[in-house]
């Protein structure tokens, strides 16, 4: 059902940056206008290609943030300190600047009107930004799914586009954010305390009122992935509901800097 | 064109030589898959050689593992940019598993077959001659649940969605069959020395 045949070549084009918005302290968005975009599906990528003067590039995949129905691409980018692409981006990456992208990619954690619903989404980290594209997106073209974010984040300074998702979990009667902060407690009744397991994965279930969401998606850490799709199998979700998606790795360690990384 | 301001962080000549285009090199094992991981006990595992639909033999895990041996290093590149070199891997060889089933390749394509429903297509003529093999140990260990275990493709030539994770089947096709990620705008074939990495590269 999430199958697209045939694809047109994806080809690199010069995007501008036309705003940068500082989300948290190690993580900012960039507004990007691609010339030749023809839409995308909620939960894709996009691949970036910067250019050294000798010839030099280097190439790294960012989920995209923004719904399909808004005319930039907001790509959201963590700064990881060791990396190669993010500094640059962080550090230097300026409105008005181009870099090259291509893209949409990937046909499998995404998320459209057809799909339908309940819908259950459970993010760690910058693992949140394809989430939020599909729940920007089924807000616009679909309200009437209902569904649920699970977001663990390890601060409350991390939470990625807090004040858009606290005032969603308000106004949207189907929408529910389940937060919870696992390096420091948090005086906030809306924040939960401590990493994701069977309890807040029961008491999640229990908020689709007997039945069991229609899809999944969880995207995080490896680590993450596995401790929360486990939980979430144990307690009954069938396995070939879930969809997930795991960084590239140990950021620490990785010479880049992909960040909710993508498929396959 | 040239990015503002960025030089970059240059890989060593020797690395560079060894990394294809777009790719870095990575000391660590990221893992990626598109669903959450299967539990595959050793009991309960199959393989299964067909022909399209005809399974042609079957083994167990002690017998699959009786079959000839065979031990490959080799430099893998993911499609999501990584590298890592001189993996170190072990199990059977295609050309063993058809050998051990008496079979010529009856067509030139395969399609591989895990047990989550994955797939993805391998020409045959790029599995054979030790270019690919059905894994069963990596760095001399058994492979990790979440890194394919207990059997994966290896096909270290190719993008490594290609090396099929919790692999279970190998089937000759009469055509060029795409497989999962194939259907959803990778590349058919997936050389990473000539940057296949999405349709129409």
């Amino acid at each position: 059902m999430d199958v697209k045949v045939p694809f047109e070549r994806l080809v690199w084009q010069q995007a501008t940056v036309t705003r940068i918005v500082e989300e948290t302290p190690t993580v900012k968005s960039y507004f990007l206008t691609p010339p030749q975009w023809h839409g995308f599906m909620a939960g894709q990528h996009v691949d970036v290609r910067l250019s050294a003067p000798d010839g030099y590039q280097a190439q790294r995949s960012y989920s995209i943030g923004s719904a399909p129905e808004t005319p930039e691409v907001e790509l959201v980018i963590e700064k990881l300190e060791t990396g190669e692409v993010s500094p640059f981006f962080h550090d230097v990456v300026q409105a008005g600047d181009t870099v090259e992208m291509r893209g949409p990619i990937g046909g499998h954690f995404t998320w459209g009107r057809g799909d339908g619903g309940p819908l259950l989404l459970v993010g760690g980290g910058s693992g949140v930004v394809p989430m939020m594209s599909m729940l920007r997106h089924r807000a616009s073209v679909a309200p009437e799914v209902p569904a649920v974010l699970v977001y663990s984040v390890r601060r409350f300074a991390d939470i990625i586009f807090r004040d858009e998702l606290f005032a969603r979990s308000t106004s949207d009667p189907n929408f529910q954010m389940v937060l919870t902060v696992t390096r420091e407690t948090v005086a906030d009744r809306r924040v939960r305390a401590g990493r994701i397991d069977d309890a807040l994965v029961s008491d999640v279930l229990a908020r689709f009122a007997g039945a069991l969401p229609k899809h999944t998606y969880v995207c995080g850490a490896n680590a993450f992935v596995d401790v929360a799709s486990r939980l979430l199998i144990d307690m009954g979700v069938p396995f070939p509901t879930i969809k997930t998606e795991r960084y590239g790795g140990d950021p620490a360690r990785q010479g880049g800097g992909a960040q909710p990384v993508p498929e396959p | 064109m040239v990015t503002r301001g960025f030089f970059g962080r240059r890989p060593t000549a020797e690395v560079a030589a060894r990394l294809p285009p777009g790719q870095y090199k990575e000391n660590g094992f990221p893992v990626l898959s598109a669903g959450p991981t299967p539990r595959v006990d050793r009991k309960d595992w199959t393989f299964t050689l067909k022909v399209g639909p005809k399974p042609i033999k079957s083994w167990t895990w002690d017998q699959f593992n009786a079959l000839p041996q065979t031990k490959l290093t080799r430099d893998i590149h993911c499609v999501t940019k990584w590298s890592k070199f001189d993996t170190n891997w072990a199990g059977v060889s295609v050309d063993a598993v058809l050998a051990d089933a008496g079979l010529s390749p009856p067509t030139e394509y395969m399609l591989a077959h895990s047990f989550d429903g994955y797939t993805t297509n391998v020409p045959f003529k790029d599995l054979t001659g030790e270019r690919g093999m059905v894994a069963t140990s990596y760095e001399g260990q058994p492979i990790a649940p979440d890194h394919g275990g207990p059997a994966r493709l290896f096909v270290p030539h190719l993008y490594f969605w290609k090396s099929a994770k919790w692999v279970n089947a190998l089937q000759f096709t009469t055509s060029d069959e795409a497989g999962f990620w194939e259907l959803r705008g990778y590349h058919i074939y997936g050389d990473p020395w000539r940057e296949q990495r999405f349709t129409g590269d």
